[in-house]
């Protein structure tokens, strides 16, 4: 194979797997004859979304607006204390057993608590996307911090520099290879934070269109809803890993991952 | 070179101890030292007999636990200024160019923080200019993983020398770099010496390398290190790589192995 022929090949790959998967899945609802309540057939899924895709698209467009502001909220807060949490160790010392503890609380139980504080509608969603995704942030940028190398620092602080000095020369810097990696992971929680907060109840979004379809035994529907989320997902992951290939080109000059 | 009436840097009855109570381990033991404006100094001894140490706390990144540190005839309380530093570990930044790494002490020491946005161009021009002097001008751009180990060291080198420092600190520089790039970066470093005059101090556990390049070699004893040893290397400057195998040159090595064996019986 010449290395543009394995590059074509890279790229068809996941859609090859993907192709597999569903024909499988396809075969196997007509093979064991299984009714379109419980798992509809691919085919049929396709065919109800381009149907109803006006439908699919505006509720689509409502998750995704309230997962990205939560999301872009969660980048803020994360990287304001992640800095502060790797740069200092009281602070580490005083939130990381608060914030492993938070994280440890399943999310779906604070949104009845939200619904009463804020109401129904777009501002629950957007909380819970942002409090299920900003603790792999923080993480990972405190970690960024952590690991700076002794004689980095040894260095700047031979030349007189000041605190806010190697924060800023090194420490951020060095931290943003750690920020994009988990934006990758963070994006993706984004979208399970508001579909839990439309699911468990609220009047908007692909979450609230999945139940309503479901408790109208519209199966198909559901699980177009499904896709629907899936494609925005790897939409954002996308758009995540170019912005981090552009930005931090020197940490992956090994090019371990594309 | 005779040291001058008042040394540059001078330590007395220094010691260190690392950990407290009953953990403690001294790595540094009563050391003294008086290092003269424009000076060479090469530091060798056995590993881990505290010599990295020795450098921490002359530049003030440490304090001592008894003794004194005095530069400019001022004790020693936190890191001091004017000081340019290279590891052994290039430590470049990855993210910034070989150029922009070796402008970073400009963005960070006074009076040249406060100019470097005015003079733009005459400080690019000044990097550049060092970076050409050590065979690096056409890689100003590059970034440092694009370059070889000596490629990033002279550029480490030329890192600790931009903003003119009057003490240069050398902690074993060239370890990791093969024999022939080694000998190379001697020269280099020897003729910047010769140009500008600082003082350094180079911490080694390379005998020629020490010899070739100080003017004053101190031994130091295992841990807890002790300086037994002091030897003045009176080889005339320029010193070239013919110069390490003549007769007088390998006796000065022989005599400090010989010393330094002492400690390994």
């Amino acid at each position: 194979m010449t290395a543009r022929q394995e590059r074509l090949a890279r790229l068809l790959m996941p859609w090859l797997t993907l192709g597999v998967l569903l024909l499988a899945w396809e075969l196997a609802c007509i093979l064991f004859d299984v009714p379109e309540i419980i798992a509809p057939r691919p085919s049929r899924v396709f065919e109800v979304a381009v149907q109803r895709w006006d439908l699919l698209l505006r509720f689509c467009l409502e998750t995704l607006w309230t997962t990205l502001i939560g999301f872009a909220l969660a980048i803020g807060f994360g990287l304001l204390l992640g800095l502060a949490i790797g740069a200092s160790p009281f602070v580490y010392a005083g939130l990381y057993p608060l914030l492993i503890a938070f994280n440890a609380i399943p999310k779906v139980a604070i949104v009845p608590i939200l619904m009463i504080w804020v109401g129904i509608g777009a501002l629950p969603a957007v909380i819970t996307a942002f409090v299920i995704s900003f603790v792999p942030i923080v993480v990972n940028v405190a970690t960024g911090l952590a690991t700076i190398e002794p004689e980095m620092r040894d260095l700047l602080r031979s030349l007189g520099a000041s605190n806010w000095e190697i924060l800023t020369k090194v420490g951020i810097p060095r931290a943003m290879p750690y920020l994009f990696a988990s934006l990758k992971v963070a994006a993706t929680l984004a979208f399970v934070g508001s579909v839990l907060s439309e699911t468990v109840g609220g009047n908007r979004g692909i979450g609230f269109l999945m139940l309503s379809a479901s408790a109208r035994n519209d199966s198909a529907t559901t699980f177009a809803g499904l896709f629907a989320i899936a494609i925005m997902g790897v939409g954002v992951y996308a758009v995540c890993a170019l912005i981090e290939r552009r930005m931090t080109r020197w940490a992956f000059r090994g090019e371990l991952v594309r | 070179m005779p040291p001058a009436a008042s040394p540059l840097v001078e330590l007395k009855n220094v010691s260190l101890a690392y950990g407290e109570g009953r953990d403690a381990t001294l790595a540094l033991g009563d050391a003294t030292m008086s290092i003269a404006q424009g000076e060479f100094v090469a530091v060798v001894g056995p590993s881990g007999c505290g010599k990295s140490t020795l450098m921490k706390l002359v530049t003030g990144l440490i304090a001592p636990t008894s003794g004194e540190v005095r530069v400019r005839d001022a004790r020693v309380t936190g890191p001091i200024r004017g000081v340019g530093m290279a590891f052994q570990n290039s430590t470049l930044m990855p993210w910034r160019t070989t150029r922009d790494n070796v402008m970073l002490p400009l963005e960070v020491v006074e009076p040249h923080k406060r100019r470097l946005r005015t003079d733009r161009a005459f400080y690019f021009d000044k990097a550049q200019k060092l970076l050409a002097s050590v065979g690096l001008g056409e890689f100003g751009d590059k970034y440092p993983w694009q370059l070889s180990g000596g490629m990033q060291q002279r550029a480490n080198v030329c890192r600790a020398l931009i903003h003119e420092p009057q003490i240069l600190m050398l902690d074993e520089p060239f370890g990791a770099l093969d024999a022939f790039t080694r000998e190379e970066l001697w020269g280099i470093l020897q003729q910047l010496w010769l140009e500008r005059r600082f003082t350094a101090v180079l911490v080694t556990h390379d005998l020629r390398e020490a010899v070739f390049l100080a003017d004053t070699v101190y031994v130091m004893s295992r841990r807890p290190g002790r300086i037994v040893k002091i030897r003045t290397v009176d080889l005339p400057r320029p010193r070239r790589l013919e110069t390490t195998f003549t007769p007088a040159f390998v006796d000065i090595v022989h005599e400090l192995r010989e010393r330094i064996q002492l400690e390994h019986a």
